[in-house]
């Protein structure tokens, strides 16, 4: 069996090169590069789809691993660019941004988010997580003239580039330990060692901190809310989902592999992480009165959750992480697109949409029950996935604490609904829809109602992806 | 451990130093073109320790890896200067804490 | 000999990083930078590692720095040396700065424990240039394609977000 290197690496090939023609061309309306991003989108899934049958094969030296755990969090990935992309045209139009290089940028980044969830190497991880960040910090600081969305860039990428020299710091500790860069020599060069040992907690506390905060989680999250805020709409469900789902699968690669028997040295970290993060995203989310800064400290919440999934540390931990990841991917796409068709932002914006635009309401406020977890709806299959795991752990009291949490978002949620069931006053927010949105915004909410019905084929496929 | 020899340890040691001042530079100033200096001296803490274990290992890896950690370095440079400058139009300061959302 | 150019490098590369951080005036703390990151190429060369020694003069303190005085040379900075120089963030700060503290108080104690020993001095056999090259070239290919990548996401993002809306006529 032929096996080329460059197959090990298509999807993101074709990401890039697609994203690269992008830039170069111009268009009177924004609809061609709509059909050449999901065309690239479609091939690249083609592409991973192909993987499926070189399962275990390496590319590049060892750079790239072909294997289920990567495919899963490529699809991820793949699904979130798409929806974003495909809903985000006429919110550019409106912003009179719309133009090639935003749809470049989403596939390049796109690119990177391959070598991350793919790599085992550290620096084509490192290489491809700075593809991803660079790409995002011009996304975010996207509309010019919006001093909001520039300051929100700067923010972002004065505390990424920090997180990204910690990460760094940590790597250069892990190369120094082990005299490779390859996951597997790493892990081999690291079995003997006692987690105890002063080296191994200076590569692994950097290390772990700065993942930390590229997925957002508490205490390093203070950055989202504000670049959640700053950034376009259709980028914060890019930003706050894609870019997330890369991280994660950067850090369970890590954490899995090498760093697997060094449990003790990131374990304490992690549960904190977790705790801190229900804690901070759950009880800010209270008091907001922006829709956008709301959600945004909700998903800082729905990481915590996914990270109990890491401290349970059971077969069905992970599983349900990765899960809760399609899930969460799915809901919070959903929610942050229906927010970029109102001109405002405010919850209260919200009031009366029930009466104005029920279909739109009604897709909210699916959208809002999964984000809440409850029955039917796949944010419930998602949170009793990662609560089983944690009683299969015998982690009960992190189980209580968490459960405690999820009582109070229900609050932060229904104030939305509230709003939407109330008389609508003078000024009602306006709404741009558009084909593209529909489709986009009704799949999710379509999937987050169905796969909550009939969880087995996403049950299935978490099971199929840590074979 | 003593000041002679030069083991890999000094070096090691010099780069946490380094590390922590560019760190302190980055989370206590306020001039926003002086915290993008102290990211270069994050990575070049970064650098340093990475050669040091380049030569601990006799082998160039180390090497490579400080190469693309200079491209990492000028990269995110660029960006963040092309948004300083996006910004100085819009507020005509680079005083972090008076742009109202890097108050962190 | 190694150990006086150790720490005199050292010291240039300390020194130059605490102006960098301390100086009120932009132009001076972009020079202390450049001190530091000679400081830093002087240790390169010190360890055998001569092309990253050139890459960080040519690159570094000939490109990022040029960018950095352009830009200060271009917005103008007077009032900004004039005003309080120091946010707020002393927890922080000194959390952060504690952990680094403990770390180097531990390895100055014992060193680098468990380190393995130094293979046979092998470094640079065939020339530093060409081993970087294999190296660079044939194990890490894909990073090194990709990293023009990131390069050229970087030109887009600061030429797209540095430049002026068109406005339309």
């Amino acid at each position: 069996m032929q096996f080329n290197n460059l197959f090990s690496i298509l999807p993101a090939a074709v990401l890039a090169l697609f994203g690269c023609v992008l830039l170069l061309l111009r268009f009177d309306s924004s609809r061609p590069y709509l059909i050449f991003l999901a065309f690239a989108e479609l091939l690249a899934a083609i592409g991973l789809w192909r993987q499926t049958d070189f399962l275990g094969f390496t590319g590049f030296r060892g750079a790239i691993l072909i294997d289920p755990f990567g495919i899963a969090f490529n699809a991820i990935c793949l699904v979130a660019g798409l929806i974003c992309a495909v809903g985000a045209y006429r919110y550019m139009e409106r912003e009179d941004e719309d133009h090639p290089e935003f749809y470049g940028l989403i596939l390049l980044a796109q690119s990177g988010m391959y070598l991350m969830n793919s790599g085992t190497e550290l620096i084509t991880v490192f290489i491809g997580l700075e593809i991803t960040a660079v790409s995002f910090y011009s996304l975010t600081g996207f509309l010019r003239s919006n001093p909001r969305s520039s300051e929100a860039a700067l923010k972002y990428l004065l505390l990424g580039a920090f997180s990204s020299g910690l990460l760094l710091y940590g790597f250069s500790i892990l190369y120094g330990l082990s005299g490779s860069t390859h996951y597997l020599n790493i892990a081999s060069m690291l079995a003997t060692r006692n987690s105890r040992d002063p080296l191994i907690l200076m590569a692994i506390l950097p290390i772990v901190l700065g993942l930390l905060f590229k997925i957002a989680a508490a205490p390093l999250h203070m950055w989202a809310p504000d670049a959640y805020e700053g950034a376009p709409t259709p980028v914060t469900a890019y930003l706050a989902t894609a870019s997330k789902a890369a991280g994660f699968a950067l850090l369970l690669r890590l954490i899995l592999g090498p760093l697997h028997d060094l449990r003790p040295a990131w374990e304490g970290l992690i549960t904190f992480a977790a705790i801190a993060s229900l804690t901070v995203g759950n009880l800010a989310a209270i008091t907001q009165s922006s829709t956008k800064r709301l959600l945004a400290y909700s998903s800082i919440g729905h990481v915590g959750y996914i990270l109990l999934g890491l401290v349970a540390g059971n077969k069905t931990g992970i599983e349900a992480m990765l899960l809760y990841l399609l899930v969460y991917t799915l809901m919070t796409t959903g929610a942050f697109l229906l927010l970029s068709a109102l001109d405002r932002e405010g919850v209260t914006d919200f009031r009366g949409l029930l009466y104005r635009h029920p279909g739109v309401a009604l897709l909210m406020i699916l959208l809002l029950l999964s984000l809440a977890g409850l029955p039917p709806t796949a944010g419930f299959v998602a949170k009793y996935m990662i609560f089983l795991s944690l009683v299969q752990a015998r982690q009960y009291w992190v189980a209580v604490i968490a459960a405690l949490y999820v009582a109070v978002s229900l609050y932060y949620y229904f104030r939305i609904i509230r709003e939407m069931l109330h008389n609508p006053d003078d000024s009602p927010a306006t709404l741009t829809i558009s084909t593209g949105w529909r489709a986009a915004v009704g799949l999710t909410a379509i999937l987050s109602l169905g796969l909550g019905l009939n969880p087995e084929p996403v049950l299935a496929w978490a099971r199929s992806a840590l074979r | 451990m003593s000041l002679y020899p030069i083991t890999t340890a000094h070096y090691v040691i010099l780069s946490g130093a380094l590390l922590l001042i560019g760190a302190a530079g980055l989370l206590m100033r306020r001039n926003i073109i002086v915290m993008l200096m102290a990211i270069e001296l994050i990575l070049n803490a970064v650098n340093i320790n990475l050669v040091a274990f380049s030569k601990h290992w006799q082998q160039v890896t180390g090497q490579v890896f400080a190469i693309f950690v200079i491209t990492v370095a000028v990269a995110e440079a660029a960006v963040g200067l092309g948004i300083l400058i996006a910004l100085f139009r819009h507020r005509g300061t680079v005083i972090a804490d008076e742009i109202d959302l890097l108050k962190w | 000999m190694d150990a006086a150019l150790f720490y005199t490098f050292a010291a240039i590369t300390l020194a130059g990083a605490l102006a960098t951080v301390t100086r009120r005036n932009p132009v001076h703390c972009a020079l202390g930078l450049i001190f530091s990151l000679l400081g830093v190429a002087g240790l390169f060369l010190l360890q055998a590692a001569e092309l990253l020694f050139a890459v960080q003069i040519l690159l570094y303190v000939g490109g990022v720095m040029v960018l950095f005085l352009f830009v200060i040379m271009l917005i103008h900075l007077e009032q900004a040396a004039r005003l309080r120089q120091y946010s707020r963030q002393w927890p922080v700060a000194l959390a952060a700065l504690f952990a680094v503290f403990l770390e180097i108080y531990v390895l100055a104690q014992s060193g680098l424990p468990g380190l393995p020993p130094s293979p046979q001095p092998r470094l640079n056999a065939g020339g530093n240039t060409e081993r970087i090259a294999d190296s660079l070239f044939y194990v890490y290919a894909l990073p090194f394609e990709a990293a023009s990548l990131l390069l050229l996401i970087a030109i887009v993002g600061a030429v797209w977000l540095a430049r002026k809306k068109e406005q339309p006529q």
